[in-house]
Parts: structure tokens; sequence; C-alpha cells
């Protein structure tokens, strides 16, 4: 790793302040951050750590919304809200291995929005509200592409308001070396409609597919997007996977999401 | 700029003086001469560095030694009863052969007293999802499975690594 000094700040403003000086960079859990410097891959002058703030601690529940701090873990996700929301607490309690979910943290999935994470697919799904430490984001406007986000420079995650589906679920299709999804797919129903978000599969990152919501908000039932199609456009290819293999897995997860979904 | 970092580290305080890059893994071997707590990949995919933070099992190579400050911090050194002999999950681990060249082990042994902790029966099945981020060359798992298993305090004759073995 290149030298860096590290600032432990205990409230959201010290931390916004600290992240204005150039190259500053935000630190959640670190656990793709830290490996990112080890390969010198990122050069900061300054991490600013989020997660001495209580601010950014906690979850909420209003009944309707979860209100998730930044700074949860995914240990704690999983802990506690496996009876409000059930199917975000296997999302996070199938993040990575035990000791990565006892530190790497929901906003720090989120800012980074790696196209394989599970957290960009359940935030798109329950069409949650990214809040930060100047504005709400809809998940809709949020997530603008692989690896790139609304967030400003030394903009802070500072919290996730997540609406609770009647049913959800959420199917990995594990790359087995990396635990990353190969294609994951995170199916929401609402009262006022179901909403398929998919991640692992596309060049753009998450996002939702359009024909199988329309579907399944007219019949919520695997036979009900039997006729579908997926395009191979513009999905990932790589070693693990043709474009062809994973527009196959989103339409076979998505499938099982909606037969499994409670 | 070196910052000065305290925290206890198996019930005794420690300050030492470290980078903003340290990691914590490096503190506890190159500071502390802890080397119990091992480095097998440096990129968070071996789990041979796990120690626990405030009793959380966390990988020690990916965390910043500074995110340490006033935390209670476990290890390998750290595991054994007050008269120096093996506590149950290392014990186990001799027992049922539940290491090979040992690299693993520290590792191992801190997951397994995490796993214990939240669950203390787990089924073969949650063992083995559990191990997902400890990574063994030589043994397969199997005698590791095993170990754990025991050192619950279950029967392990009906489980798939004794129906391996005999």
């Amino acid at each position: 790793m290149y030298a860096f000094d590290i600032e432990r700040p205990t409230s959201v403003a010290d931390a916004v302040a600290a992240l204005k000086d150039q190259d500053a960079q935000a630190l959640g859990g670190g656990q793709t951050l830290i490996p990112t410097l080890k390969q010198r891959l990122a050069a900061p002058s300054k991490l600013v750590s989020l997660t001495n703030i209580a601010d950014l601690q906690g979850i909420a529940n209003d009944g309707d919304t979860l209100r998730i701090g930044g700074a949860v873990t995914h240990a704690t996700v999983a802990a506690e809200v496996r009876l409000t929301y059930p199917a975000l607490a296997d999302l996070a309690s199938h993040i990575g291995d035990p000791a990565v979910r006892n530190r790497g943290t929901i906003s720090g999935s989120l800012a980074n929005n790696d196209p394989s994470a599970c957290y960009p697919a359940v935030a798109l799904a329950s069409g949650a509200t990214i809040i930060t430490n100047t504005r709400a984001i809809a998940a809709d406007d949020y997530f603008q592409g692989m690896f790139t986000t609304a967030l400003d420079d030394g903009e802070i995650v500072t919290a996730v308001s997540m609406p609770i589906p009647e049913k959800a679920n959420y199917q990995k299709f594990v790359q087995p070396a990396s635990r990353f999804a190969l294609v994951g797919v995170f199916v929401a129903k609402f009262a006022g409609g179901v909403r398929v978000a998919v991640t692992g599969a596309s060049n753009e990152g998450v996002h939702r597919w359009a024909e199988a919501e329309a579907a399944l908000t007219a019949d919520f039932s695997a036979v009900a997007i039997a006729g579908l199609t997926v395009s191979a456009d513009n999905l990932i290819a790589d070693l693990h996977g043709s474009p062809e293999y994973r527009a196959h897995l989103v339409k076979v997860m998505t499938g099982r999401a909606v037969a499994a979904a409670s | 700029m070196m910052t000065t970092v305290t925290m206890t580290v198996n019930g005794k305080s420690v300050s030492e003086t470290v980078e903003g890059r340290t990691l914590l893994s490096t503190l506890l071997r190159d500071d502390l001469r802890l080397t119990g707590t091992h480095i097998g990949c440096d990129t968070s995919q071996c789990g041979a560095c796990v120690v626990h933070v405030n009793g959380k099992a966390v990988k020690s190579c990916t965390m910043f030694a500074i995110e340490a400050q006033g935390a209670e911090v476990s290890t390998i050194e750290g595991q054994a009863n007050a008269d120096g002999s093996l506590n149950v999950i290392q014990q186990a681990f001799q027992d049922h052969h539940g290491l090979q060249c040992g690299f693993c082990t520290p590792g191992m042994v801190m997951t397994t007293a995490s796993l214990l902790k939240e669950n203390p029966k787990p089924t073969e099945a949650e063992v083995r999802t559990y191990l997902e981020g400890n990574i063994c060359r030589c043994t397969g798992y199997h005698n590791i499975v095993k170990a754990i298993m025991a050192a619950s305090g279950q029967d392990v004759s009906s489980i798939a690594a004794e129906q391996l073995i005999s």
C-alpha cells in the first residue's frame, strides 16, 4: 500500500469536513477497499473511517420501512431483520464469509456499486431511498452503471430507507471462488406491483427487468415469466460465463425467486 | 503520520505507534511478535489471520491497526486454558487430526470459537458453510469439520468425515 493517514471522526459533520481534503476517501468496513489499496489500485492521501460514528449505526423499523444506518455491518443486518424482512436478512447472511460480514457495511457496498454485489439488488428491488449527508436519492436514480453512483465527491451514505415488501426472495447463483453473484435476482412484491432487480449480469451493473415486473405484477407465479426471453446484449462476458449463459441464468433465478418468495 | 494506538490483546493492554496503512495483522505479528496469527494470502481470502475484535471474528489482514483503537482483541495465543493446556477446540483439532501442516489452524480455531458462540450445536452443513472464509489446502476439511463437531460436544460417528474414513 502507498502511505496514507486515517481519521476516525465521531460525527457525520466531522467526516464530511475531513473528506474535503484533496484525495481523501471514505472507509467503511474496508473489505473491498483494503484489498484494492494493497494492489496499489487506489492512492488516497487520507482515509476517513465511518465506523466510529454513532449516527451511522442502528436499524429502525417504522412498520413499513426499515432505516438502516450506513455503517451497519452485513452481520448486523442478517441478525436483526430476520423477522421484519427475511429476504434481506438472507441476502446479508450470504455475502462473503462470516469474518467479512462482521466488517463490511451496507453503505460501503452501495457506494462501491460492484456489478456483482448483492446489496444493490435488494436496494433497487425494494425501491429503497439512499440517504446521504445532503439529500435523499431514489434507488432508481442512484445506480448509474458499473462502479458508478449518483454520489458526489465527499458525499456520504448515512442511511438506507428500505420499504418492506409483502413477499420477497433473493436467488444468487454463486461464482464459487469469489462467492460474488455470477447472477443474482431479487424479486419484491408490493401492493402496487412487483420489482425485479438483477445483479452480476450486466455491463451496466444492477438493473431492473421491466418485462418480468409487468408479467409478475399481473400474475405472481414462476409460470408468468415462462414466455419471456432475456437478451444477452451488453451482459458480462468473462471466464466464468458467457453473456448467453448469464441471460439464461437471469430467467432461471427469477423463476426460483418467485417460487421461493415469502 | 505516525499514530499511537492502544488496545487490549489477550487481556493485556498494549500501545504501539503505527502508520495509517499498518494492518492489524502487522501490528500483532511484527510489533507484538504474536506470530500465531498467520498471513496466508494477504487478499482476504484464506482466513489464516482471523482474530476476534470485540468478540467478532475478523480478518486481521483486512482491518487497519488504527481501527482497533480501544478494542478487545483475542488471538490464537490467548485461546489455551489458564494452565496452558489446550482448550476444547484446540484439543478436538488434535484428537481428530484437524490439521496437517497447521498453517490454517489459528484461523480455523478462531473461526470455530466464533461459530460455537453463535451456534453451540451446529449441524455439519452449518459448520461447512461457516468455514467458507477459511481455506485449508491439506486436510480436505473432513477432519476439521469432525473436530468442530466434536468440540461442540456432538457425536461424530455418523458425520460424513467419519464415514469416509471408516
